[in-house]
């Protein structure tokens, strides 16, 4: 069959959604966040949420999801999306509110708006992209940065004795009560992405149902700040990262229950 | 089993070729291109197009969403 | 005639945000102000009016909170004390550059550091010059009774909408701790969110329905033009409010010689001192900033062309003096400015300011006539 015949509206199977913008995005090639942005964006436009959306962007590579999703936005301060999160869903318990943030904002500047975001069991989604390292800034030490792993601070290794231990923030949050689903996913495959994809769907659907805080961890690569290809950095996740932080759902119960999956 | 043809479209402006496409690709029909889009990238395009057979697996890893998929039944 | 009580000044703010239709109340205890929140806590107004009161982890998480909220066009607001509204300067900047409006409650307590929890007015500058980082300014309202600690929440919304800006209500933990007769106002319904969607929802973050674009709540800007574009914005805003919303008032300035300028708890005891001048034989006059700002640069550059000397009484070592200082220059007289200031959590006496006025002016005193720099 000649392709002209075949590139036919009809015989269409994958499109971009129309809830992503057609701005091109600012990231890095082969970076995480547009596989995130993307099933995020699919999933809104799948379950007709556009209208019941608001965002809420972090400080860090993320600063700009506001131009790449057609949905309200807040752009909070460095880590205190969740406080934005908690003041706009309390006065808007309709709405779904959502916050992305990245390893810096969350896990460092962040946590203190976090794990009280969480422990009030605040009725949001909380997309956490964790790269181990800041990004935005040119590749600092993240607190998720691995023990050894060089970045632009510890030019020769995370040293454990100077800089303590790679911060598993997710563990943390799951042990909170307020907390209904805490998952740990990752976008360097298609299968993968398409897993994480359906964790998030779920996250949505808790949120929707009032269950309390999901909490959805991205393992995620940072070629640019690893100085790697994007495909290499993938091979470095998996072979690196996962095993630090590995994949699955760490929580998986309605608000004020601790029953746990594993 | 029918035999399915796919096929790959890529907005090679918007690529940005990291080629995480290309390796994504079951069948190896994805590969960088020699020539650079107007913003210097070596974009990815359809190499071996018959091999392909629509899967969508470039499209789901494409990060910047410039990757759209067709498929028949033949 | 609304309903009369007996109340704390921190009360009645409290009492007065559910009564003018405020949305939400995010805080952090801290002392003198924290019957704030304990008395929302009792009145339970989420029964009544659906206001949301929550107690925050810190006063950083309240004002984002507030950010989040006001991004959505709800009334929302947050007190705290000296140290807290530090704590608050990173969000208040973000509030002011992402044109949000809002109402902050300093019920000010003496510093630096933790100080003491003690009232004092050391606050005006961080008030009345931003407080934090980049160019903006806030509303500043100076009540000096609980009335007027009752008036200003409904005030403080009605001009922080008009002008999508934060209001302040700076006040010390005298007023915050003292008992008075107050009128309350009649309850005002909270918008709907049909209502906001109509007076807002050209901005607010209410979730995009297809009829309108995106709305992004935001300070960020990379494209210098357009950045400088905001600030110019900006600026004409605070001329704009300078020019439309000073007020303070006037007590026996008609043929002082004299004239103290105070605000707040200062003010109230310079009325005394006026009295006290007045009866020595001292024409002495009050002038009392309601709104710091816009400071009422205007009267003072009219008083000063009769007044011999002006002195600036706060609960600080001096800082509102500068700001009379600068309105006398712009005025092209040469009036003296004085300052007298207590700190460290002490009021001043009616009786000392007094003895400052007539200790710091003592040559216009002798000779009087003008005594030029």
């Amino acid at each position: 069959m000649e392709l002209k015949d075949l590139i036919k509206p009809e015989n269409l199977v994958y499109d971009k959604t129309s809830i992503l913008e057609d701005e091109p995005m600012h990231y890095c090639p082969g970076c995480s966040h547009g596989v995130v942005h993307k099933i995020l964006a699919e999933l809104i436009g799948e379950m007709g949420i556009q209208e019941k959306t608001i965002g809420v962007a972090p400080v860090g590579c993320a600063v700009f999801a506001y131009r790449y999703l057609n949905i309200d936005w807040q752009e909070a301060a460095h880590g205190r999306a969740p406080a934005v999160a908690t003041g706009i869903v309390r006065l808007k318990p309709d709405n779904f509110v959502f916050t992305y943030q990245g390893d810096g904002d969350l896990a460092s500047i962040g946590t203190a708006e976090i794990m009280h975001a969480c422990n009030r069991g605040e009725n949001i989604l909380v997309i956490f992209i964790n790269n181990g390292i800041y990004g935005m800034t040119g590749g600092q030490m993240a607190p998720t940065t691995l023990e050894g792993m060089v970045t632009s601070t510890t030019p020769t290794g995370r040293n454990i004795d100077l800089n303590g231990y790679p911060m598993k923030i997710t563990d943390l949050i799951a042990q909170l009560p307020g907390t209904s689903y805490v998952t740990r996913q990752a976008v360097h495959t298609a299968a993968a992405t398409l897993k994480c994809k359906r964790s998030l769907k779920k996250a949505i659907e808790n949120v929707l149902d009032k269950k309390g805080t999901s909490f959805v961890e991205v393992v995620s690569t940072c070629n640019s700040g690893w100085k790697m290809t994007p495909v290499g950095a993938n091979q470095w996740m998996e072979d690196n990262m996962i095993p630090y932080y590995p994949l699955g759902d760490l929580k998986d119960s309605v608000k004020g229950e601790h029953k746990s999956e594993n | 089993m029918a035999k399915v043809q796919g096929a790959v479209v890529v907005n090679i402006e918007e690529c940005k070729g990291c080629g995480l496409c290309v390796v994504a690709c079951p069948h190896d029909v994805l590969e960088l291109h020699k020539e650079v889009n107007s913003k210097g990238y070596h974009y990815s395009y359809m190499a071996t197009p018959n091999a392909c057979v629509g899967c969508a697996h470039c499209g789901v890893v494409c990060p910047d969403t410039c990757i759209t998929v067709y498929r028949v039944k033949v | 005639m609304g309903e009369l009580r007996l109340m704390k000044g921190n009360e009645v703010l409290a009492e007065a945000a559910i009564r003018c239709g405020c949305d939400g109340y995010f805080g952090y205890p801290i002392t003198p102000q924290s019957e704030v929140m304990e008395t929302l806590m009792l009145r339970q107004p989420w029964n009544e009016t659906g206001m949301v009161v929550l107690q925050a982890e810190s006063e950083v998480a309240s004002i984002n909170m507030v950010y989040g909220a006001a991004g959505s066009g709800k009334k929302s607001m947050t007190s705290s004390s000296s140290p807290g509204i530090s704590l608050m300067a990173e969000g208040i900047s973000y509030i002011a550059g992402a044109e949000l409006p809002c109402l902050i409650v300093n019920v000010q307590r003496g510093g630096p550091g933790l100080g003491t929890i003690q009232p004092s007015q050391a606050d005006y500058f961080q008030a009345v010059k931003g407080g934090g980082h980049g160019d903006y300014k806030l509303i500043v309202l100076a009540p000096a009774s609980v009335q007027e600690m009752n008036d200003f929440v409904d005030l403080g919304f009605e001009l922080a909408f008009k002008y999508r800006n934060p209001a302040m209500i700076l006040t010390d933990g005298a007023l915050g701790q003292m008992m008075e007769k107050v009128e309350l106002a009649d309850f005002k319904p909270r918008w709907t969110d049909e209502e906001i969607n109509e007076k807002w929802g050209d901005w607010a973050t209410t979730g995009k329905p297809s009829s309108r674009k995106k709305n992004v709540i935001n300070s960020l800007e990379m494209d210098s033009d357009i950045m400088e574009a905001n600030n110019r914005r900006f600026q004409e805003k605070y001329k704009q409010m300078e020019k439309e919303e000073t007020r303070y008032e006037l007590f026996q300035c008609d043929d002082a010689d004299f004239i103290i300028i105070a605000y707040g708890s200062s003010s109230r005891v310079c009325q005394k001192s006026v009295e006290i001048a007045r009866a020595k034989g001292l024409k002495v006059g009050l002038l009392r900033p309601i709104t710091l700002f816009p400071f009422p640069n205007k009267i003072i550059a009219e008083l000063a062309r009769k007044a011999k000397g002006f002195l600036s009484v706060e609960m600080s070592a001096g800082q509102m003096v500068e700001d009379i200082k600068l309105a006398v220059y712009e005025s092209g007289r040469n009036t003296r400015v004085n300052h007298f200031g207590r700190t460290g959590g002490i009021i001043p006496t009616p009786s000392e300011v007094v003895d400052a006025l007539e200790d710091k002016f003592s040559w216009e005193l002798s000779y009087g006539v003008k005594r030029s720099y």
